[in-house]
């Protein structure tokens, strides 16, 4: 049951609103978290939980900081 | 041989609390490290803290708070039977703070006990008072949650120095014909010894926040859940959630996950930061004085910290 980028990036954006208000539209694939949305690293911890919840993939902490952009994360949920 | 026998429950006669008259902004802090009003605020939580001078020691502090919780108890002092001082931060190695605690309070030779489980020490010295009078170790116990963690921080390090602060809390436990004091749920992980601590004398308080963070926004709801199940309580009947003091953004994780819709959630870190063992006692202790929960209501307690260790249980508020 592969989800599509477009599907991983709807359920990102809906956590990435839940947990830091930001409107789940101005979550794009090309942004950063850090420089575009100014999410910092304990709201990424609480992101990947919560993808690893919605989308069954773990993120453990060593491969958090290596994701940088929401790019970045839909293509570690893929594959 | 015989055993004893106690009372058939427990349940909290009074809380205390006590925080040093020294408020610590975040502006203040700002004034001395790389560090800002907005990024505290989002990060932690945090508005103001407390802190201890170098004349008020932690023993100070819990004996305010004891003695507060008592004068509400309308016990008389001689009817303590037993101290435990739940703190991660007493100065002198030996003896514990719990006996000097008992002698400033007029308590006259009580057993007495430090727990030193940082902090989710409240909760799990809750348990034991619950326990001992229940067993009939006890009949009224004096449960004091106190940390001085100003003297354990490196002024210099932003990541502790905006987070933790100083205070105590109290609760008087006596016995009841029914449970006012629920089973309590602990356990720990001790794998994850490292990621608070203070290595020794000479050393400052050390946190891999990051392993925190995951650790609590994902182990301690099932644990919440548990204690919940085991009291049967239902999270909707809770009229309070009061978990350890640590992160403005780890308690509102908890609490989503938990759904206790109808639940007043403690959020006393805003102004007294995070006391560690005194955290809990420290923010029901101000809620009750605040009118905000009534008396009778169901809190569940969830301490968790370093250890790591975690402990909590549903108690009735008096």
């Amino acid at each position: 049951m592969a989800l599509t980028e477009q599907e991983i990036l709807a359920g990102i954006g809906k956590i990435i609103n839940e947990i830091t208000g930001i409107p789940a539209n101005e979550v794009t694939p090309e942004k950063s978290f850090v420089d575009d949305l100014d999410i910092d690293s304990l709201s990424m911890v609480e992101i990947a939980v919560a993808a690893q919840d919605e989308f069954g993939v773990e993120i453990p902490d060593d491969q958090l900081k290596h994701l940088k952009t929401v790019k970045d994360v839909i293509n570690f949920i893929q594959n | 041989m015989k055993t004893s026998q106690g009372a058939p429950g427990a349940k909290i006669l009074a809380f205390g609390h006590y925080q040093p008259s020294n408020v610590v902004t975040n502006d203040d802090l700002s004034a001395t490290m790389e560090t800002n009003d907005a990024w505290i605020q989002s990060r932690v939580g945090i508005k103001e803290r407390r802190i201890a001078p170098d004349n008020e020691s932690e023993i100070d502090l819990a004996v305010q708070a004891g003695g507060k919780a008592l004068a509400a108890s309308g016990l008389a002092v001689s009817d303590i039977d037993l101290v435990i001082v739940a703190t991660c931060t007493l100065e002198t190695q030996i003896p514990n703070a719990a006996g000097r605690v008992a002698t400033r309070l007029g308590i006259d030779a009580p057993g007495a006990f430090d727990v030193n489980t940082a902090c989710s020490g409240f909760c799990y010295a809750l348990a034991v008072a619950n326990d001992a009078i229940r067993a009939g170790s006890a009949t009224h116990v004096l449960v004091v949650g106190t940390e001085k963690l100003s003297q354990w921080i490196d002024w210099t390090d932003r990541a502790t120095a905006v987070i933790f602060a100083d205070g105590a809390g109290a609760a008087v436990v006596g016995p009841s014909d029914t449970p006012g004091i629920g089973p309590v749920v602990w356990g720990s992980a001790g794998d994850k010894f490292d990621a608070i601590i203070i290595k020794d004398r000479d050393s400052f308080l050390h946190q891999e926040g990051q392993t925190v963070f995951r650790w609590a926004t994902t182990e301690l709801h099932p644990i919440a859940k548990e204690i919940c199940e085991r009291s049967g309580v239902a999270p909707a009947d809770l009229a309070a959630f009061v978990p350890h003091q640590a992160n403005l953004r780890i308690i509102e994780s908890i609490a989503r996950k938990l759904g206790a819709d109808n639940a007043v959630v403690a959020k006393d870190i805003v102004l007294a930061g995070n006391t560690s063992a005194a955290s809990i006692p420290l923010a029901l202790s101000r809620m009750i004085e605040r009118g905000e929960v009534q008396a009778g209501g169901l809190a569940l307690l969830l301490g968790f910290g370093a250890g790591l260790t975690y402990a909590g249980q549903i108690i009735e508020i008096p």
